[in-house]
């Protein structure tokens, strides 16, 4: 990545981008419901055909909102998630024994993304202590007498995230709740992929703005704008 | 689920008495959404969306929507007075460190000592916790809207749960469209009977015993 992006010019087509992501690939994903799933990268995703990928997110979207269409046309053999319910193909797709799905509570989920970005070994929760479902396999800390379950950091080989703005650098702001996961996830990819409503000169952005700091950030995209229908949006 | 407009704005409407001025509370998705039209506007309330939005405002104008401006449920919303936005990781941190007044959320079981189930019917329906366990165990208040039975007519509100757990012992109050029941340390106590049930009616599709306290109509 160093040797194809300029570190003071990110900016790449989404084709480049493309170039970038393979089958049988890791990628965590932005997003939250749909809403800040980068649109252009997905359907990018799909043009290209990529497939038995491994995602990492919040949920599972809408059947064609957001990730939810790369589940539900089979290209993902993997998800790691907080829920499916909003995406019943996904769910379909679990009882057939097609998808492979790990919960995690969503917040325990942000925490481990978090965690993976950040450079932690692991993280210490106490939420799910004495849920079967949640304990499952994992190792008990006792720190000054209460107990906790220890989670893993996530990686992945590619983070996508949808942000607002981004200058050259890849500083990044966000768009109001389309923030959600996006910062988390901008830290925790091997090569970190921001595509933006508009891509503005570096030092054209307040540093008081700036979300992710774009040290974090190895491309930047132009957003050709979300390609579905929301639920809540008329038939 | 299967409830109709009235009868769900009536659950919501006796859910958002329990909101007090001052509380920062999370609404869940279906019914718990309405809550928030039933708070009078002289209560000042903090509303929060785990997605990442504390202090949301009155539902858009029709046309007006962001797109991007959503809860948790992915439906649009606007910023109130005093509204913040950040990322998921912080909106849990306020779940975590407890700062949460009361949660109000949805269930297909709650049992007679406050457990609740509301993630997962084994090899039917999976669609994970999302953000249910960790509102559940952390909030100071747990209120539950739901059916009092199952689209098979049974008792949602049983001994114990036969589903598996969300969490255990977390419920503070149950409303459906029949009554609102309290969980104790001594057991469920039926506070309210909604028109035009009985006392008996409750209890006959109630597994779990009912202490009642007083037969107020509402």
């Amino acid at each position: 990545m160093a040797n194809t992006v300029n570190a003071l010019n990110k900016k790449i087509t989404l084709e480049q981008a493309l170039s970038y992501m393979e089958d049988g690939m890791t990628i965590m994903f932005g997003g939250f419901g749909g809403v800040g799933n980068p649109p252009s990268l997905i359907e990018g995703m799909l043009q290209k055909g990529l497939k038995n990928l491994t995602l990492i997110g919040n949920d599972a979207g809408f059947p064609h909102i957001g990730v939810g269409k790369l589940v539900s046309e089979g290209r993902v053999k993997k998800l790691i998630a907080s829920h499916i319910g909003s995406n019943p193909v996904a769910g379909k797709l679990m009882t057939e024994g097609k998808l492979e799905v790990e919960f995690s509570p969503q917040g325990t989920l942000a925490e481990r993304i978090r965690a993976g970005g950040v450079g932690l070994g692991g993280i210490l929760v106490d939420s799910g202590i004495g849920n079967p479902f949640v304990e499952k396999g994992k190792e008990k800390v006792i720190v000054n007498g209460k107990t906790f379950l220890l989670e893993t950091p996530l990686t992945a080989d590619i983070a996508i995230v949808c942000g607002h703005t981004a200058d050259h650098f890849g500083n990044l702001t966000y768009n109001t709740s389309a923030r959600n996961t996006n910062p988390l996830v901008s830290m925790a990819g091997r090569v970190t992929i921001a595509e933006v409503d508009q891509i503005v000169e570096t030092g054209a952005l307040s540093p008081e703005e700036i979300v992710t700091p774009g040290v974090f950030v190895n491309a930047v995209v132009q957003s050709e704008g979300v390609n579905w229908k929301w639920a809540w949006e008329e038939k | 689920m299967g409830l109709g407009r009235e009868i769900r704005e009536q659950i919501a409407r006796r859910a958002a008495k329990e909101i007090k001025a001052g509380m920062v509370v999370n609404l869940g998705i279906g019914i718990p959404t309405l809550v928030a039209d039933f708070v009078p506007s002289s209560v000042a309330v903090m509303f929060h969306a785990e997605n990442g939005v504390l202090g949301t405002g009155p539902s858009p104008v029709k046309g007006q929507e962001n797109p991007n401006l959503c809860n948790a449920g992915g439906f649009p919303i606007t910023a109130g007075v005093g509204a913040s936005y950040f990322d998921s990781a912080t909106a849990f941190a306020i779940i975590r460190r407890g700062k949460l007044d009361m949660t109000i959320m949805g269930a297909l079981q709650v049992s007679k000592s406050g457990d609740l189930a509301n993630w997962i019917v084994p090899g039917k329906r999976v669609p994970g916790m999302g953000g249910a366990l960790e509102l559940a165990e952390k909030a100071k208040r747990v209120i539950i809207l739901m059916n009092h039975t199952d689209k098979y007519g049974e008792p949602k509100i049983v001994n114990e749960c036969s589903l598996p757990l969300t969490a255990r012992g977390c419920v503070d109050l149950i409303i459906t469209e029949m009554a609102v029941i309290e969980v104790t340390s001594l057991g469920l106590v039926l506070k309210e009977v909604f028109k035009p049930f009985t006392v008996e009616q409750v209890m006959a599709l109630t597994e779990a015993q009912l202490t009642v306290e007083s037969t107020e109509r509402s």
